[in-house]
């Protein structure tokens, strides 16, 4: 029970970081100039601590609380459950000092390097190992719809971490995607995707399908209905990672089985919400009264206008409007504030008293929450939809005589007040958690633990004997392990239909002969772009329309990124498309980056980009690039046997031949300065297919 | 070290959209038939367990 509970205060903890990085989207100088407090770094902080601190310790609270009820049994293993309590906030800490260390593997929402990878399967494995112990030793013979969640949420959740994962060390705290490009795009965004839908979605539909007959008294609406939604929505979730992607390199066939999966997506989606809805039916009265209610029912809402919203932005044309805006911003905070943030709420609203054997400290102040909380989604959201809009009609609009009216740089000074008021937003919601920490606290220091709570039934007869004939979906619901085994086939067909044919079919990667490596210095150049999180506001990868081709140059092919390990094509634009960076029509000159790097604000007034200062003042570390060399040919690219030895002699003739340059603007450069190899990279990008010379001009 | 030369010689490999269509529907028509024909008191009763005290 003290593991519950420290559960339960282990989530507050992690929402503070939601403001810092809003803020810094309109104040651009608090990233204090810093690489440990620079967005970059911050945001894979966030989204991580909101993913796998917040939402994860959410579920493991409602698990452990909701299983051993069900199956009237207590937990398998105490010890099991301590190693996977503690071990999970290892990694919680883990990941928020590597992530603003700089050791991000570049993948969003999988951006934790290696070591950890490794640390998280461990723990997970015993998460799993605990739960079906305790299944397995259940005296309950149904398995309730909620523990087929949580099962279902275990094994895909093994699957994608694992897949995704697979990455090639070449230090210790640091590795290459073991995909490339297009590949690595694909097995990225049906992670990402299904992050969603099993990480912050099937264990939280499993809470609600517990605590909400709790808190309202009355059983599901329907279980018939709860059969339903659980085998679709693990069906089709799988599907649809791919809308993730449209338009963009990936063939067109996989872009079009994503958009049909997330369309019927619906259906499941709202059966769940319409379920949990209608259970309130004839006690809605108490919704008026009880804050736990209250909290549930936007919650459920939320999630059925995320769900809703999520299909219809899978349209092709829709997405061509929202796709790299802050709509996607607005779409996500819904279902995380709303969905995942309102949902653990009720849930500790309702749970902590009954822990401490007491009543809840204040529920006016639950109440004070719950409407800082709702505000706070509504300031967040509203703004940031009228955002997206904005963006994306004035990064396509033009002028009569046919060029693009505006400059990217006047969008994004156009969206500075709607990034306050998110940043209010997000700060009133920040506020109201904070209150529920003190109302919580309060409510445990005026009660007394329960440790354990008689929660076993009698042990089950060991010969079964069905009262009447039985129908095959009975063997699946009293069997975990033919649950698992049938979950696990479900969504293995999902993510076996859309990889193998990319993999398998070179015509999905059409080869472009003048695509060559990166040199040794643009490599390293490019490892910093990593490091820096530059793909958490710049995108590499020019859709096939006119406003973008006219803007950034000849849109983006999938055998451009066949070495990239890993891709890069972001997911949001706050700042502008870099996938052509280097190219005639946009090219920059050295100089400018340099300074650029230096002081966005100098060159580009208004801008709010942060400054990179240690850039100029760490070297880079070329003892290294032996192994990256080594690392990247064991992973096929076609560097020469042999050239790793010597890959350090060009390295440093092509920094020379920058500093050269930069002489000539009078600026005094050194050659072993971090900032060189990044300039190198930024003027190789989209050079291959141009046939322009690169870097060195 | 890239499995896709392990993939390439799989014969056949455009039937995996008609078999997966196939899982589908199959899969959904059975647990169709199963909830509609499920006793009505089975249900009763399981639904219940959350509120077991």
């Amino acid at each position: 029970m003290v593991c519950l509970c420290n559960y339960g205060l282990g989530i507050s903890r992690n929402v503070s970081w939601i403001a810092i990085a809003a803020f810094q989207l309109v104040f651009p100088e608090l990233n204090f100039n810093l690489a440990q407090t620079t967005f970059g770094r911050i945001r894979p902080v966030h989204t991580n601590a909101i993913i796998f601190a917040f939402v994860g310790n959410g579920i493991f609270m409602g698990v452990y609380y909701s299983l051993q009820r069900l199956c009237k049994a207590r937990m398998f293993s105490d010890m099991l459950s301590k190693i996977h309590f503690w071990g999970w906030q290892l990694i919680i800490v883990l990941a928020a000092v590597s992530l603003l260390a700089g050791l991000t593997t570049g993948k969003e929402y999988a951006e934790l390097e290696w070591p950890i990878d490794i640390l998280i399967t461990l723990i997970w494995v015993v998460f799993g190992w605990n739960m079906f112990g305790t299944i397995i030793k259940r005296r309950e013979r149904h398995l309730y719809v909620a523990i087929w969640f949580y099962i279902a949420t275990f094994v895909t959740v093994a699957v994608l971490h694992i897949v995704n994962s697979i990455e090639l060390p070449y230090s210790m705290f640091k590795s290459y995607s073991w995909y490339a490009g297009m590949q690595d795009a694909l097995v990225q965004w049906w992670y990402g995707h299904n992050a969603v839908a099993f990480f912050l979605t099937t264990p939280y539909l499993g809470l609600m399908y517990y605590f909400l007959p709790k808190a309202a008294e009355r059983p599901v609406y329907s279980y018939r209905l709860s059969i339903i939604h659980f085998w679709a929505l693990i069906f089709l979730y799988i599907w649809a990672g791919p809308h993730h992607l449209l338009y963009t390199s990936l063939p067109d066939w996989a872009q079009s089985l994503g958009v049909v999966f997330s369309v019927m997506l619906i259906a499941p989606s709202w059966g769940g919400m319409i379920n949990g809805l209608l259970t309130l039916r004839g006690v809605w009265d108490k919704v008026r009264e009880d804050v736990v209610l209250k909290f549930m029912v936007v919650a459920i809402t939320a999630y059925g206008m995320a769900t809703f919203e999520g299909p219809m932005l899978s349209f092709k044309n829709i997405n061509a409007i929202a796709h790299f805006t802050d709509w996607i911003v607005a779409h996500v905070h819904i279902g995380a504030l709303g969905w995942n943030g309102f949902l653990t709420f009720g849930v500790l609203y309702w749970l902590i008293p009954r822990i401490f054997k007491t009543n809840l400290y204040s529920k006016s102040m639950a109440n004070t929450h719950f409407w800082l909380g709702t505000l706070g989604i509504l300031l967040y959201a509203i703004p940031m939809y009228w955002a997206g809009w904005t963006q994306s009609l004035m990064w396509k609009e033009f002028t009569p005589d046919g060029t693009l009216k505006y400059q990217f740089l006047e969008t994004v000074v156009q969206l500075k007040p709607f990034y306050l008021l998110r940043s209010i937003g997000g700060t009133l919601y920040l506020g109201g958690a904070i209150l529920m920490v003190v109302n919580l606290v309060k409510t445990i220091k005026s009660g007394k633990a329960l440790d354990n709570e008689e929660a076993e039934a009698a042990p089950l007869t060991e010969n079964y004997v069905p009262e009447h004939k039985e129908h095959w979906h009975r063997w699946i619901e009293r069997k975990p392990v033919q649950l698992l085994v049938l979950s696990l086939v479900v969504i293995l067909i999902g993510g076996a239909v859309e990889f193998i044919p990319s993999f398998l079919i070179k015509s999905n990667v059409p080869t472009i002969s003048s695509v060559k490596p990166y040199t040794p210095l643009e490599l390293q150049g490019r490892d910093i772009y990593v490091r820096e999180g530059c793909y958490t506001c710049h995108s590499q990868m020019v859709r096939p329309f006119r406003s973008e081709t006219a803007r950034y140059g000849e849109y983006s092919k999938a055998g451009e990124f066949v070495y990239d390990h890993p891709f890069q094509w972001g997911s949001k634009r706050t700042g502008p498309d870099l996938a052509r960076e280097g190219t005639q029509k946009i090219r920059k000159p050295n100089a400018w980056h340099f300074n650029h790097m230096y002081e966005p604000s100098s060159i580009s007034p208004g801008s709010i980009m942060p400054r990179y200062p240690w850039l100029f003042e760490n070297d880079l570390d070329i003892d290294i690039t032996e192994a990256k060399i080594k690392a990247m040919q064991t992973l096929g690219v076609p560097y020469e046997k042999g050239y790793e030895k010597i890959a350090n002699e060009d390295l440093m003739a092509q920094a020379n031949l920058i500093v050269e340059d930069l002489k000539k603007e009078n600026i005094k450069a050194m050659p072993q300065k971090e900032i060189i190899a990044l300039i190198a990279y930024l003027q190789r990008l989209g050079t291959d297919i141009s046939g322009e010379p690169n870097t060195t001009n | 070290m890239k499995f896709i030369h392990y993939l390439e010689n799989i014969s056949g490999i455009s039937i995996y959209p008609m078999i997966s269509l196939l899982i589908f529907f199959v899969f959904f028509a059975c647990l169709l038939w199963y909830v509609l024909r499920t006793d009505k008191n089975y249900f009763k009763n399981i639904e219940q367990l959350p509120l077991e005290k």
